[in-house]
């Protein structure tokens, strides 16, 4: 092991073993976890070649292999439970898309949910058996977010009990859905349903697009793949186009809609209960933020320590970057943010799991805050990791920039959840939506309850708008609790100018739609600002929940430096609420850099508490051992450019030129 | 594509079939569009020349970029070895030469996808370290191409820190020659461009020893491949570093070198030599040296850098007239995205900051001539303004360019990730910059010495630089804005982005000196304010491009529409600025909460007006849809039915994959039966 960093793991003050702990949620997971990961690690049947030299074609091949395999493998070893999958197939793919993924993910699940009973007798066998592979084709060429705008048609044929698809115009092929381009045989697609002349909206059908056995495309359907991207190499987001393509009006999903033989559609009940699948899928993304972010920072901390760089003191030896305090500025509070973030996925899994059991009961009161908050967290989480795996990238110089780092990977694979389950901008507005309507509750005398119940503190007060300005400030930047009263404080200044600002547009006559467009910068501050405050209060809730004094301690100052940080990034707001003063915003300043001293001996420790093995972190960087520069050669002398010692374009452009001059 | 785009054909719209609602945009232009791009091409005659450069280009098929996304790594470095030996056909044939106007331009229209780039710099060292012998020597050479150079300084152990560079070059008397090595692996040769495939020869910087003593760095010439065969010589072992997250058409490379023995002649030796019996000899200054180097690293912000971030912004402006998703009024059709107001803050600013940088060329070049003159004379006094000038500038403009150029990808969607857009290209072009040339943060904090420097100089009563001679003026108290149209004033938000630099220069080296008198050492001290002072050099930096940005809107007042689009873009590029850094404003009280509030509503003003004329604005860049190479951000807008057909093309859709045959085939056999 390089000698830096057995020395830094020699002077950590707390045991990382304890914290790996935590973050799996038990020493008992951690051991499971580590037992599934050496199931993957020691096959020889899951080695491959670095990814990083392969073709897309090659990428693409390499992970159907791998998906086709771990079906296999999976069942063999009679693994069922969700996590312990999810522990498996992370670590075969790293964070590589699955192109089969859809398959297992949205495919399935809308399979389980929105068929009747006998279309679950018919979809689903095949469906577990894989001999169908589906995928999910929702967004179109030229709609995404606004579901009403798709133009796909689904026009039912009562005379022979069919539906017509089509695809009317350009901007109306399908366009994106992951395993659409090669992989999949169906699709559930989305279109709207036209029956006996009338728009009855957006449906959902089973489409079979490829013949089963030669896998060529059906009649009427045009599908292949949408071309290179910035990442997902091995994914083939797809197109489809479909003309005069008919499908048996029993493909229609009917568990709550319905079109009869006739032609007569019958409406569904509630709409609230797909809200249950976007929660799940947004904490997905916020616990794969935490990730994303905890993987770059394990890179950029570790190398940090390897490598060293320029003087400090005049006469001694290059120190190890990670002393100096602008590095230690850009990485630490990302550090903080990944622990963070991690605390906010795992409660977000939680309430997801105890308010379906809410829902299973026939109880949908705490969904639509719910639905509202994890939209927001999921745009929060999402663009702060996004800029932070770039921060990390940038921190490690030259070399970060180089494919072997890893972190191009981590990132390109990881920006597109800022876009996709949700616009991030949208997301934010859709929470803010929420917050303006429990502000109008609280304004009307009504009490609101949960993660917006501050703005109960409002109440009474718009005849002195001030009165938040006016408050005594109070806070204390040593404590955790005192900086959530300050994020909080914060959030409701925002909240209300946002609001405010809103009834002004309102007055001079602007539409509703109008009003909230030209709001719709402060509604994103607000929103914002809200899910800051939620998340610094996850991580201090955190903290009472550790009992070990030494990872206690160690966790603080990171909580502390996450509050800080962010209130240092943010003075304005706090000055301009008058929650702090000039003189504590100094003081802000100056304890996050004390901060930064304290967490430096423990920066490595922390990272290798993420627990994550070198083929998972696919970095050379990042590597546990650090011994870096001797690999990153043996790495490179495997660059396609290196297969031959002369290169062909020598010969071909080279020698001529020289020739000619 | 081909057929779309020639050049010429759409400088008019309405002759050509466009988008509607990209061609509605340009009916409503407040200026003359011609007119403002005759002044961002700095005259008439330049966007005439330009456009003649690119006419040609473009129609010759053998410059083709069709194929640009679809390639990989090996073909992109044939690609841009094939275009880089046609340019120089082509150019001979034009009769355009090296120094002439057209060769930036040629760039320009390639989108800079061409090798030898390292070449340039190989031959500028020489130039600038070699004696007149060894220009006389290598240059002619590496004019024809008989031979191809690199400039290899970085090492995989060191890049920043030029002193710890572990390379050796040692002096032997009986022989007369250097015995150049490699001592271990952190000492390899990494990073420089050409290198690893295309190379024959290389300036190499090792430490020079003689007798057993070190003289520092110094630069040798050497050859690394055979002219016969192109094999690497004996000792050397060169290859390529490996997959980037761009810049694949480059070959950067690694290069060890074993006893690898050169003669006396091979060091660069027009500041210090090395005599035959070993006397090692300084002579002149080579500050000339350092100011060719400023001026490289300066020259890559106005040819690479920023017209990224003028295609990132053409491109993600267009499609958001084209692109129309949900509704703003119950009834209405869909909206165009650039009408949500959210969309608008993100993109506008970032146009604003596009004029802003590209305005800032003049002053730079009148700051570099000047120095230039100056140093001619031997007179080296403007030398550290003009590299802390220059260092700041780098480093603000290539982050905000980087960070603007994934905020315009993110603003397209789901179709900004799609490579065919041409943003993510952009972007990670655009990374790169950010730590070659000098790591943004060490640049900063060389400004930031600079700085702290020219105060202390205020302090005694010294004359400073005239880039940090505000320093001296008087702090005006409070900001003088009593309405939002205040902050429309130059003069107030002028005002306060120097407020603000200079009182958080102020606290960083107030800090610095509190630390030093409390026992510190310096560098300890030093390292504990790197923090501020690199907010300190960034104010600098920002405070000098706004009030650049001023005295341009002030210079256009012989154009009256173009000033006062012009100055709508200043405006909006001040406000965002302080909009976005409101602590740094109101801290200490200069702008209070309720300045602060009218900051807000001028600026939120501001997007709209600016709305209007964006599509206009993106065009007055007048890039062709080939350098643009993006579905996305074409002249005509059709957005839709080229992502459709460049999709087509892409090989995924062409080659067969073994996939279905070999692995999804058995999992659907079973299925035949049952469905």
């Amino acid at each position: 092991m390089n000698k830096d960093l057995r020395r830094e793991r020699d002077s950590a003050s707390f045991n990382p073993e304890l914290l790996t702990h935590i973050l799996d949620g038990g020493a008992e997971r951690t051991r499971r976890r580590r037992e599934i990961e050496a199931l993957v690690l020691n096959d020889p049947d899951f080695q491959h070649e670095d990814l990083n030299f392969l073709s897309r074609s090659q990428r693409y091949e390499e992970a159907i292999r791998k998906s086709a395999l771990m079906v296999v493998k999976l069942r063999e070893y009679g693994i069922a439970d969700p996590d312990e999958i999810y522990w498996f197939k992370r670590t075969c793919q790293g964070s590589f898309a699955e192109p089969i993924g859809l398959h297992f993910s949205m495919f399935t699940n809308t399979l389980q949910n929105q068929c009747s009973l006998a279309q679950q007798d018919k979809w689903l066998p095949p469906t577990y058996g894989l001999q169908i592979i589906g995928t999910y084709a929702q967004t179109e060429m030229g709609h995404g977010t606004h579901l009403r705008g798709l133009e796909t048609t689904a026009t039912y044929d009562p005379t022979t009990q069919e539906f017509i698809l089509n695809s009317p115009t350009v901007t109306s092929i399908k366009w994106w859905p992951g395993g659409l381009g090669k992989t999949s045989n169906h699709a559930i697609v989305l279109a709207q349903l036209y029956t006996q002349g009338q728009c009855k909206g957006l449906h959902a059908f089973i489409v079979p697009i490829r013949q089963l056995g030669t896998h060529e495309p059906l009649p009427g359907i045009t599908v292949g793949d949408i071309g290179p991207k910035f990442g997902y190499d091995e994914m083939d987001n797809g197109y489809l186009k479909m003309d005069n393509f008919r499908i048996p009006r029993e493909n229609m999903l009917m568990k709550y809609a319905k079109v009869e033989p006739d032609g007569t559609y019958v409406k569904p009940v509630s709409d609230k209960l797909t809200y249950g699948t976007m929660v799940f899928i947004r904490s997905l993304i916020v616990g794969d933020s935490a990730r994303s972010l905890s993987r770059a920072c394990t890179i950029a901390i570790r190398y940090s320590s390897v490598r060293h760089q320029s003087e400090l003191k005049p006469g001694d030896p290059e120190p190890q970057i990670l002393d100096y305090q602008t590095q230690q500025y850009k990485l630490f509070p990302l550090l903080a943010t990944a622990y963070a973030f991690h605390f906010v996925g795992a409660y977000m899994k939680k309430t997801y799991h105890r308010i379906t059991g809410d829902i299973n009961q026939g109880d949908l009161s705490q969904l639509p805050e719910l639905h509202a908050l994890t939209a927001g967290l999921k745009a929060f989480t999402s663009w702060t990791a996004n800029a932070g795996i770039e921060e990390c990238r940038m921190a490690c110089g030259g070399h970060g920039y180089s494919r072997c780092s890893g972190l191009p990977d981590i990132y390109v694979t990881f920006t597109p959840s800022c876009t996709y389950e949700g616009e991030n901008t949208v997301m934010m507005l859709q929470t803010a939506r929420f917050l303006i309507k429990s502000y109008t509750q609280v304004s009307s005398g009504q009490l609101v309850s949960g993660m917006v119940s501050y703005l109960n503190d409002l109440s009474g007060q718009h005849i002195q708008p001030q009165q938040v300005a006016a408050r005594p400030t109070t806070v204390h930047i040593n404590d955790p609790a005192s900086l959530v009263e300050a994020y909080k404080l914060r959030a409701s200044r925002l909240v209300e100018a946002a609001a405010k600002n809103l009834k002004a547009e309102l007055n001079r006559r602007k539409s509703q739609e109008d009003a909230w467009n030209r709001t719709s910068v402060d509604l994103v501050r607000a929103s914002e600002a809200h899910c800051h405050y939620v998340v610094v209060k996850l991580f201090t809730t955190q903290l009472s929940e550790i009992n070990d004094a030494a990872v206690h301690a160690v966790m603080n100052n990171l909580c502390l430096l996450y509050a800080l940080y962010g209130i240092s990034k943010h003075t304005g707001d706090f000055l301009q609420a008058g929650i702090l003063t000039d003189a504590q915003v100094t003081q802000v300043y100056q304890r996050v850099k004390e901060l930064l001293t304290a967490i430096r001996p423990n920066a490595v420790a922390l990272v290798d508490a993420f627990d994550f093995h070198d083929n998972h972190l696919g970095s050379v960087l990042g590597r546990y051992d650090g011994n870096i520069y001797e690999n990153m050669f043996e790495w490179a002398k495997k660059s396609p450019l290196n297969k031959t010692e002369v290169h062909e374009s020598f010969h071909k452009h080279l020698k001529p030129m020289q020739a000619k001059l | 594509m081909a057929q779309w785009n020639r050049s010429g054909y759409f400088r008019s719209s309405g002759s050509r079939d466009v988008n509607p609602d990209l061609d509605g945009e340009r009916q409503t232009a407040s200026f003359s569009v011609e007119r403002l791009t005759a002044i961002l091409d700095g005259g008439a005659d330049n966007t005439r020349t330009r456009r003649a450069v690119e006419a040609v280009i473009h129609s010759d098929p053998g410059f083709s970029r069709e194929n640009q996304y679809f390639q990989s790594q090996n073909e992109r470095y044939e690609t841009a070895v094939r275009k880089s030996v046609y340019l120089k056909e082509k150019m001979h044939q034009m009769g355009w030469t090296e120094d002439g106007p057209e060769i930036k331009y040629c760039y320009r229209a390639l989108g800079g996808d061409l090798a030898f780039n390292v070449h340039r710099v190989f031959k500028n060292s020489i130039l600038a370290l070699g004696t007149d012998e060894q220009i006389a020597k290598w240059i002619p050479l590496a004019d024809k191409y008989h031979i191809i150079g690199t400039y290899a300084q970085t090492e995989l152990g060191h890049g920043t820190f030029l002193r710890g560079l572990e390379t050796t070059a040692i002096f032997d008397i009986s022989t007369q020659e250097f015995t150049l090595n490699t001592p271990k692996i952190s000492a390899m040769k990494w990073w420089p461009g050409d290198l690893g495939r295309s190379a024959t020869h290389a300036v190499v910087f090792a430490q020079l020893y003689i007798k057993g003593k070190c003289y520092g760095l110094h630069a040798f010439i050497l050859q690394i491949r055979s002219l016969h065969d192109h094999s690497p010589a004996p000792g050397v072992i060169v290859g390529d570093i490996g997959p980037k997250m761009n810049f694949e058409h480059i070959d950067n490379g690694y290069l060890m070198l074993q006893n690898i023995n050169i003669p006396r002649e091979n060091m660069l030796s027009r500041f210090s030599q090395v005599l035959p019996d070993g006397t090692y000899m300084k002579q002149g200054s080579d500050k000339i040296n350092y100011l060719t180097m400023i001026i490289t690293r300066v020259q890559i912000l106005w040819t690479e850098v920023i017209p990224m971030l003028l295609k990132a912004c053409t491109i993600a402006i267009r499609y958001s007239v084209v692109r129309r998703q949900s509704k703003l009024n119950p009834g209405d059709p869909e909206a165009k995205i650039l009408d949500y107001q959210t969309q608008q803050q993100k993109l506008l600013p970032l146009l604003a900051t596009a004029y802003a940088f590209h305005f800032m060329n003049a002053y730079v070049n009148e700051f570099y001539n000047k120095g230039y003159t100056e140093i001619k004379q031997e007179n080296f006094d403007s030398l550290p303004e003009l590299h802390a000038l220059t260092s700041g500038l780098k480093a603000i403009i290539t982050e905000y360019c980087t960070a603007g150029a994934e905020v315009c990808l993110r603003a397209c969607g789901g179709h900004g990730y799609s490579a065919l857009s041409g943003l993510p290209f952009l972007y990670t072009k655009l990374a790169a910059s950010c730590t070659y040339e000098g790591e943004n943060t060490v640049l900063f904090l060389q400004t930031a010495r600079f700085l702290v420097k020219c105060l202390a100089a205020v302090h005694s009563g010294q004359p400073i630089p005239p880039s940090a001679a505000y320093l001296y003026s008087v702090d005006s108290g409070k900001c003088q804005a009593w309405t939002k149209m205040d902050f429309l004033r130059p003069d107030i938000y002028g005002e306060a982005y120097r407020h603000r630099a200079t009182r958080l220069l102020g606290n960083a080296a107030t800090k610095l000196q509190a630390l030093v008198q409390s026992g510190a050492e310096q560098h300890e001290a030093w390292n504990q304010c790197t923090v501020q002072l690199v907010q300190a050099a960034k104010a600098h930096c920002h405070y000098i491009v706004v009030k650049n940005f001023i005295d341009t809107v002030e210079k256009l007042r012989n154009e009256a529409e173009i000033q006062k689009i012009v100055k709508h873009l200043c405006d909006l590029f001040a406000l965002h600025g302080i909009f976005s850094n409101t602590g740094e404003f109101l801290h200490a009280g200069y702008i209070s909460g309720d300045q602060m509030d009218m900051v807000t509503a001028s600026y939120l003003d501001l997007l709209a007006i600016i709305r209007n004329d964006a599509v206009p604005l993106v065009d007055a860049f007048d890039f062709t849809d080939e350098s643009l190479n993006s579905a996305l951000g074409s002249y005509d807008g059709h957005v839709y039915q080229r992502l459709y057909e460049w999709a087509q093309k892409s090989p995924t859709n062409q080659q067969v994959s073994q996939a279905y045959a070999s692995y999804l085939k058995p999992l659907f056999q079973n299925a035949l039966s049952k469905l």
